[in-house]
């Protein structure tokens, strides 16, 4: 037997993540839709607070951030569940790959499908919000760092919520609650900084959560998925 | 003699019906002579006034929210790791009662937060993250009854009891991580600052809380089991 038959973490992670980064860059219409999604709900804040710079200023980086959370959540059903519908999951389950990798690969390319443009385009939303240059780019950086956080959570409750009832309600009940950490150190780190601290501890922690959360975390998606299909 | 022998739904059925009734009786006896002493025998606090003795309902509340569902993330991982059916079902018995003892220490606080602190509501770090804890046993309760197949929302959700459990020690160590509004606790090992009737009055209704939990766990464990087993022989015999 051949050293590709016998499959490898690296190889299961590549191919997972190709396979639906080209999905994802062939149907671009989800991706943009996260993306508008965004950009509109935080436009909507300052229609319904009003439009007082100071206001603005102080309620922007958490404002950016619960809309980055709703964002990265609504991506989050189809995230399995298509792939569990015409059978691929099972397929990919029986490959020779182990399942760690490709999930890794497919929490991957979920991140760069929603965690980054997200992240991309903060500063431009923070800058309609009158954020100082410092403030825009720590929010921007405890969006790289936290985003992924929000991917790796979100698959496993996304994983845990296949085939069941009542399945969107149900997913945000399920993983809001588990975001509440990130958005709290996340908005913390701008909200430091804009208060003229330093950011560190939030951004170190919120580094922190993100290294346990991609060593626990894909394991504990692969036991969902593998609860899902038996 | 046989360790399994009560692992068996239908034996642990009849050790289940036989037990509730005494925890039960233990939990009201507890209650009544731990009420007594936080309502009569203890004094009036020196800061708070009579305010504080909420405390003989809120402090157990809140010791046996995090407690019960550490016990219901043990059965969780129990049953996912060994595969056993009374497992999952003690786990889901547990949930709802937790869930109230969550309910019932966020309610409480708030009734003493509002002459105390001035406000009933302060977005600090123990009640956020005991209020996340309430969410984690909404989501346990609603995932475990999801799926057609009872045995599949038993697995999904003690997977989510054990990702969950990372928001115990949040909750524990959230007043001395962060500088909050809730006051730490009172009660250390070394030693107490509190007047010996008002502890002998709050462990007594810790006690009393413990045992109703059991008590309530072993008789939804009964029904639980009951419908599960509703087609085997022995469930007909009955």
């Amino acid at each position: 037997m051949t050293a590709a038959a016998l499959g490898s973490y690296p190889g299961g992670f590549a191919w997972a993540f190709s396979r639906d980064f080209r999905l994802a860059w062939r149907n671009p219409g989800e991706t943009v839709l996260v993306i508008a999604f965004f950009v509109l709900v935080a436009s909507l804040f300052p229609l319904g607070v009003g439009a007082d710079a100071r206001l603005l200023e102080r309620i922007g980086p958490g404002v950016i951030w619960v809309c980055a959370l709703l964002a990265a959540f609504l991506s989050l059903p189809t995230m399995f569940s298509s792939d569990y519908a015409d059978g691929s999951l099972e397929q990919m389950a029986l490959s020779a790959h182990p399942m760690v990798g490709w999930v890794s690969g497919k929490i991957a390319a979920h991140w760069i499908m929603t965690g980054l443009p997200l992240t991309v385009l903060s500063p431009l939303l923070a800058l309609q919000y009158g954020l100082d240059a410092g403030t825009l780019l720590i929010l921007a950086a405890a969006l790289a760092i936290g985003t992924p956080v929000l991917s790796l959570l979100g698959a496993a409750c996304s994983a845990l919520t296949l085939g069941a009832r009542g399945g969107g309600m149900l997913l945000a009940l399920l993983a809001l609650p588990l975001f509440v950490p990130v958005l709290i150190f996340g908005a913390g780190a701008a909200e430091a900084q804009a208060s003229g601290l330093s950011a560190s501890p939030q951004l170190s922690l919120l580094g922190a959560g993100l290294i346990v959360a991609a060593m626990a975390l894909p394991a504990a998606v692969c036991v969902a998925i593998r609860i899902a299909l038996d | 003699m046989n360790w399994f022998y009560f692992s068996s739904p239908s034996t642990f059925y009849r050790l289940a019906g036989w037990l509730a009734p005494w925890f039960f009786a233990l939990a009201a006896i507890l209650a009544v002579v731990g009420l007594y002493y936080g309502f009569v025998v203890a004094p009036t606090d020196a800061q708070q006034g009579e305010v504080y003795r909420v405390i003989f309902i809120h402090v157990p509340a809140a010791w046996m929210s995090m407690f019960l569902y550490f016990v219901m993330a043990a059965y969780s991982a129990a049953s996912l790791t060994f595969n056993t059916r009374l497992g999952a079902m003690m786990a889901r018995a547990l949930a709802p009662t937790g869930a109230m003892f969550t309910f019932v220490a966020l309610w409480t606080g708030a009734f003493w937060g509002r002459p105390t602190w001035g406000t009933y509501w302060a977005w600090d770090a123990r009640m956020t993250s005991e209020l996340v804890l309430l969410f984690l046993y909404f989501g346990f309760i609603s995932l475990s009854n999801a799926f057609e197949d009872p045995r599949r929302g038993d697995r999904a959700a003690a997977l989510l009891a054990l990702i969950g459990l990372v928001n115990l020690p949040i909750i524990y160590f959230s007043v001395h991580w962060w500088n909050t509004l809730h006051q730490g606790s009172s009660i250390k090992l070394t030693g107490t600052s509190m007047h010996v009737a008002m502890l002998t009055g709050m462990l007594l209704m810790v006690f009393s809380f413990w045992m109703y939990s059991i008590a309530t766990a072993l008789a939804r464990v009964r029904s639980i089991i009951l419908e599960r087993e509703r087609r085997t022989r022995w469930v007909r015999a009955l």
